[in-house]
């Protein structure tokens, strides 16, 4: 099986997993690009706002102007998305943190089911509202003529650039973090293997 | 186990029939509306993915149980359980723009106008939701089996 090609055997039952360090080093580097994917995301979308003033209409020579404005803020989708991505990269920083300090910390019992599962969690935010975020954003961007809505990127064309960019960055930070709770999972595995001697037949489907 | 794979296929299966055969029309001044789901590509996406989870578990119950397929079971499951997650959210999304609209782009709301076809929509999203959930169960139950996790120490 593959996740048994990349790692070491474990060595004893209660120590700190002898896991290669070269996945150690690899989830690392992965959790910061998460880290600063979602990051970008968040602040790319926060910050995206565009103001614009049009001509309404014209009364004689006099054109009525109408400032409107493009703010995140008004689409809950988008309001979502910020929220699951600032979420997601407190948490990826929080792990990372984890990771550098975890030998120094002696984890028992269930502490170290907490990083693959708050990771599963994430993972699960963070995918809602990018999707949701980039199905609003398509709305935008072609309009919906069935339901007479118009689209507004002809207008608003640095804002829809900009929250595309963020949802782009979002959606591969989510790639990643799909990557580490895979392989966090694994470790467990690795972790608890010398607790029970159960051998892998049971069926998986019973 | 089973059961719960049961129901997962059952609320998907579910949500694709309540999706699909959402429809209505309306005439409004002199106009008529027609709302079907597949105007609006965030519901195919719905079908779609129900779609694909409806056939993975179709799949699933009938091969038989090998303990070597086991993580790549898992991990198909997980994808799933995250694209069913993802499809909801997106549906919610756009589903709360055709209710309430939205006035600072421009947006109506035709919940007004087709009332039977956001019932419609509403209770093939209550579906998805629910198959989402049980597909969370389904990826925790295979964890346990496939990674005996919960076992006591030594």
């Amino acid at each position: 099986m593959a996740s048994e090609g990349r790692e070491k055997p474990e060595v004893g039952h209660d120590q700190a997993p002898a896991v290669s360090t070269k996945v150690d080093s690899i989830i690392k580097v992965l959790r910061v690009l998460a880290f600063l994917l979602t990051l970008d995301a968040t602040l790319v979308m926060a910050l995206n706002k565009q103001t614009k003033t049009f001509t309404v209409a014209t009364i004689g020579t006099v054109p009525l102007r109408a400032t409107l404005s493009a703010k995140f803020q008004h689409t809950p989708a988008f309001v979502f998305f910020v929220v699951a991505n600032a979420n997601a990269a407190l948490h990826n920083l929080l792990m990372l943190a984890v990771a550098f300090a975890g030998s120094k910390l002696s984890l028992k019992g269930f502490a170290p089911l907490v990083v693959p599962v708050l990771d599963l969690v994430n993972v699960a935010i963070v995918s809602g509202g990018a999707s949701a975020a980039v199905f609003m954003g398509q709305l935008g961007r072609n309009g919906n003529s069935h339901a007479r809505w118009n689209k507004i990127c002809d207008k608003f064309e640095s804002y829809c650039n900009r929250g595309g960019a963020a949802m782009i960055s979002s959606l591969v930070g989510v790639l990643l973090m799909i990557i580490i709770c895979a392989v966090s999972i694994v470790r467990i595995r690795n972790h608890y293997a010398g607790y029970n001697k159960l051998p892998l037949n049971s069926s998986v489907l019973p | 186990m089973l059961l719960l794979r049961l129901i997962a296929l059952g609320a998907s299966v579910c949500a694709i029939v309540v999706m699909v055969t959402s429809h209505d029309s309306a005439q409004v001044f002199g106009m008529s509306i027609s709302a079907k789901y597949s105007n609006i590509p965030t519901f195919k996406y719905f079908v779609l993915v129900n779609a694909i989870a409806s056939g993975y578990t179709l799949i699933l119950l009938f091969i038989p149980s090998k303990n070597s397929c086991g993580h790549m079971i898992l991990v198909l499951d997980l994808v799933v359980a995250l694209l069913l997650d993802s499809s909801i959210s997106a549906c919610v999304a756009i589903g709360l723009v055709g209710k309430k609209g939205n006035t600072h782009a421009g947006w109506l709301p035709i919940c007004g106008q087709v009332p039977k076809f956001c019932d419609h929509v509403t209770g093939a999203i209550a579906a998805g939701f629910i198959a989402a959930i049980a597909y969370f169960l389904v990826v925790l139950y295979s964890l346990h089996s496939v990674m005996n996790l919960f076992a006591p120490r030594a």
